[in-house]
């Protein structure tokens, strides 16, 4: 798949003659930008690229880039994928989704999408909100929400997507933010490199129904003391330094760092290889909240064992021959 | 030993026609193995067979009752037949339960034969009987053989170290033996099966060989029966025959659409019964181009065969009606994103859970009118096990030319129930012509083929057609998203026309019997085999009765209101409260009448021959 000899594509190449439909100051333009500008630096004739959609505002995303694409049904984008890489492992196959197609609707297609390894790019807007459908609350707005079907607040626990994508024994997990370009970018590469089933929970602003849901994150007053960046290899700090994060058996607490407070050689040191319990652990944080790679692991991927097994058939049987399987074992002759 | 021993002298052979068994035991008992094997020995002895398995949804129902009871039914003649026989000639029962629950089919003065060692106190308990039928004179129209199975078969399996619960479950074997001896067919068939299908565990094989020897010498020495049978071979069409049932059928139906199609086979299926065994065959043929996906659930079932279509190969779900009930959503996106694809319905009694085990046709409203919105999609209906095979390459072919998701009815009684089948030969297997377009020059994803209106079928990969598809409307030739209420209207309207154009490819309907006249019998689907042969017993009366058996249903043939108009009579027999009959009379303003039984059983012939009088006078 890959075509060094693709040269020469840019963002353009990729943008469609589709009207962009999304609300005015939507995030799901500064994704659509993102995701633009990195696909012509993979090095894939466009041609082989398939956007695989659901239903739910991020689910447009497929018309808005000029590659293949299919706009499919609620939830099932990841069932359809599959057998789209399955049969077809020469493409490569992203699932676009949001918070209620993946998580509500499309909660089993996740799990076992996730489970297989299937080679899907999975991209999950999380909004906390439905937004195609005028406000509703979702699996992952916050208890005691208040949205047109819950005016006195939701009683819904809600549910976490990195630490169910980990509990599925994903192979690739991470988080970013519509807005932090740079950091959303370097994710959809690492993404694209990894093979196997690869999720990117992309926290994204709706303005019209949940406006600000991430903004202490985006915020430049807040945003250092609430993001917390995870990079392999390094000591978990933020808040420019100032603040850290260390285990204690297995919470991980916020501590101060420097002067006053601990060393750094006292912070967890970030591994994106670690047993995922610990990935669960830090994915459960809200303040700060950790975006970045979660889990990078290999393992087996879906078609890869499908063509294995494939392989090893015919090398026991030979390839079959349909005038043998039409006379199966027993037959007799009438004259 | 030999498996044709000389006949002791006073012995007769009575020569018969047709015969119809029915073999009945416990769910464990092996029922179902020891009919196939007596079937098969009678197919390749020469004679038409068609067999019908009965059996309870629960895999092991307790031991001894009635709900436990396994049932295997197998008509077998020296004439062509249709059904697996209404009544049996002979019961095998291994037990009280089995004898209880299937006394009321057997015909007056029909033959049973009892394993007497079932009959304990506490198993005539557990089925209801205050005494011993096979003593207090209440088989008294019946021939009754007694005979104590479970003794002989330990006798014989005395000293072979095996368990008592092995040797339990060998006593199938003994009365496999004994039938094949009554009907004087070899064993030498069932041992090789035997060998085969406990490979790797000899004394097993050997124990089971033994019993089925000690069955076959029993009949041989006892001296119980006066007389053996012949039922002499039947004159089929010529060629090479086997046995298969419907959803071998369609397995093999599967991949021969794959093999000639050039086209990589997908199935994406969810196990449910009684479709399963399509899933399971095809699991195994790996080397065959076909790749099986156990999914998640029913929906991803088919939506991972949509996205294998979309990929440009042959995708494939099959299902039962609960299951259909839940792809119906994703077959409207095939419909709307004009995509071939196959989907097989193996039809079972509902509505929700049903009668998982049992047949019905009541799915025929469903997948005609299931879905949201306007949503033709092509149906074509199996008639028998073997025109299973036919029916699904016949789909597939209808869906890769017309672009549509396409559906085939089977049922559970041609599903499980077998018949000879005349290997199809090379030469009759026609390629599917399957053309993926590769010029962009003018390419619009919604464009048509002005004769069959199908758009293009592009593979992803292809340069220069990267184009998106989706569920929401499209406009008519550039495929983009469309609320324009013309464009919409004439969408519909173009669906609509593309699936009304397959008829066009459609060969003349075939009347049985007189092509015009007092009465028509209208069916479809696995109620062939009854129909055709109650309206040949009302032929031979003397009746004036033809029989039209439609295979597509959607849609209906064009020359089929013309055929209806020249008949007084219109009658619709349907193992449901008349679906199709509803369509016959909304289409054609037919006065069309309904035969109509859901019982989770197939018509008799009988049953239907009387209805249909009942009709006439
Ligand atoms: S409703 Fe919200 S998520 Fe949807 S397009 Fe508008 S701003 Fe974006």
């Amino acid at each position: 798949m890959k075509a060094t000899a693709v040269v020469g594509l840019t963002r353009k190449d990729f943008q469609t003659d589709q009207e962009v439909r999304w609300c005015p100051g939507c995030g799901d333009y500064a994704i659509l930008a993102s995701v633009q500008k990195v696909l012509p630096e993979l090095g894939i004739p466009r041609e082989n690229i398939v956007f695989v959609s659901g239903i739910g505002c991020s689910s447009r995303f497929p018309y808005y880039m000029n590659t293949y694409g299919f706009h499919t049904i609620h939830g099932r984008a990841p069932a359809i994928a599959t057998g789209l890489k399955n049969t077809r492992p020469d493409l490569q196959v992203w699932v676009v989704t949001g918070d209620g197609d993946a998580l509500a609707i499309g909660g089993n297609h996740f799990l076992h999408a996730l489970r297989r390894n299937v080679d899907l790019k999975i991209l999950l807007f999380n909004n906390r909100v439905y937004g195609l459908t005028k406000g509703q609350y979702s699996p992952t707005s916050e208890f005691g929400k208040k949205a047109k079907s819950t005016p006195y607040g939701s009683i819904d626990e809600p549910v976490n997507p990195i630490q169910i994508a980990l509990g599925a024994n994903a192979s690739f997990v991470a988080r970013s933010i519509d807005v932090e370009a740079r950091h959303l970018q370097e994710m959809l590469r690492r993404m694209a490199e990894h093979r196997g089933t690869a999720v990117l929970e992309i926290l994204q602003n709706c303005n019209v129904f949940n406006d600000g849901a991430w903004d202490h994150l985006t915020n430049k007053e807040t945003k250092a003391e609430n993001q917390l960046v995870l990079e392999h290899g390094k000591p978990l700090l933020f808040a420019n330094g100032k603040k850290g994060i260390r285990l204690r058996g297995f919470v991980p607490e916020v501590v101060e760092v420097g002067e006053g407070g601990v060393d750094v050689s006292e912070l967890l040191v970030w591994d994106e290889k670690a047993p995922p319990a610990l990935a669960f652990a830090l994915a459960g944080l809200a303040s700060p909240t950790p975006i970045g790679v979660f889990r990078q692991v290999e393992r087996p991927v879906y078609h890869e064992l499908e063509e294995q097994q494939a392989r090893q058939v015919v090398e026991r049987l030979g390839p079959g021959e349909l005038s043998r399987l039409l006379a199966g074992r027993d037959t007799w002759t009438v004259e | 030993m030999q498996s044709q021993p000389a006949l002791k002298p006073e012995r007769r052979v009575e020569r018969l026609d047709a015969v119809t068994v029915r073999f009945a035991g416990d769910s464990g008992d092996g029922m179902q193995l020891t009919g196939s094997e007596f079937s098969k020995a009678s197919a390749i002895a020469g004679n038409d067979i068609r067999t019908f398995p009965d059996f309870p949804a629960e895999i092991r129902a307790p031991a001894g009752t009635l709900a436990g009871v396994s049932g295997f039914q197998v008509q077998f003649a020296s004439h062509p037949i249709y059904t697996p026989g209404d009544r049996p000639d002979v019961l095998v029962a291994m037990n009280p339960a089995a004898l209880k629950a299937n006394l009321p089919d057997l015909k007056p003065g029909g033959l049973i034969i009892a394993n007497t060692g079932g009959f304990t106190d506490q198993n005539l308990k557990k089925a209801g009987y205050d005494a011993n039928p096979l003593e207090d004179g209440s088989l008294a129209g019946y021939r009754v053989i007694p005979v104590d199975i479970t003794r002989l078969t330990e006798n014989a399996l005395h000293g072979s170290g095996l368990s008592a619960r092995e040797i339990a479950r060998s006593k199938n074997m003994f009365a496999l033996g004994l039938m094949l001896w009554l009907y004087q067919r070899p064993l030498e068939k069932a041992v090789a099966d035997l060998r085969s299908k406990f490979v790797g565990r000899p004394e097993i094989v050997e124990a089971n060989e033994k019993v089925l020897r000690a069955g076959h010498a029993y009949g041989e020495t006892a001296e119980l029966f006066t007389s053996v049978y012949e039922v002499p071979p039947a004159r089929l069409a010529p060629g090479t025959y086997r046995n298969i049932s419907g959803n071998q059928a369609i397995a093999l139906g599967i991949v021969a659409a794959a093999q000639l199609s050039g086209l990589k086979g997908f199935l994406g299926s969810y196990p449910i019964t009684p479709a399963s065994d399509i899933l399971h065959e095809l699991s195994r043929y790996k080397n065959y181009g076909v790749t099986t996906f156990q999914a998640e659930d029913e929906i991803a079932a088919i939506s991972a065969a949509i996205g294998a279509a979309f990929g440009g190969n042959l995708g494939i779900t099959t299902s039962s009606g609960p299951g259909i009930a839940l792809k119906q959503e994703a077959i409207n996106l095939a419909v709307m994103a004009e995509l071939p694809l196959l989907i097989v319905d193996v039809q079972r009694g509902g509505p929700s859970t049903g009668l998982p085990t049992k047949t019905e046709q009541a799915d025929l409203l469903q997948v005609l009118f299931g879905r949201n919105g306007e949503s033709p999609v092509p149906v074509l209906a199996a008639q028998s096990p073997g025109d299973c095979f036919r029916t699904v390459l016949e789909a597939a072919r209808i869906a890769i030319r017309y672009m549509t998701p396409v559906i085939v009815l089977s049922d559970g009684s041609i599903a499980n129930g077998q018949e000879p089948w005349r290997i199809p030969e090379p030469s009759e297997l026609e390629r599917i012509q399957v053309r993926f377009r590769t010029d962009p020059e003018g390419f619009q994803p919604y464009a048509r083929d002005p004769e069959t209106l199908a758009r293009a079928w592009v593979r992803p990969g292809t340069p220069g057609l990267e184009h998106r598809i989706g569920g929401l409307e499209k406009h008519h030739l550039t495929g983009a998203v469309s609320y324009d209420p013309k464009n919409h209207e004439l969408m519909v309207r173009t669906r609509a026309e593309k699936i009304e154009r397959i008829a066009r490819e459609f060969p003349p309907l075939e009347v049985d019997g007189s092509p015009s006249g007092k009465l028509l019998v209208v069916g479809w689907g696995s109620t062939y085999g009854a129909i055709a042969a109650a309206v040949r017993e009302l032929r031979r009366r003397g009746r004036d009765v033809s029989h039209l058996h439609l295979r597509y249903l959607n849609p209906l043939p064009r020359d089929l209101g013309e055929i209806l108009s020249r008949f007084e009579r219109v009658v619709v027999p349907e193992l449901n409260l008349g679906q199709l009959r509803t369509i016959l009379r909304s289409r054609y303003l037919v006065d069309a009448k309904g035969i109509n039984k859901v019982q989770g059983r197939p018509f008799q012939v009988t049953e239907l021959v009387e209805r249909i009088e009942e009709l006439l006078s």
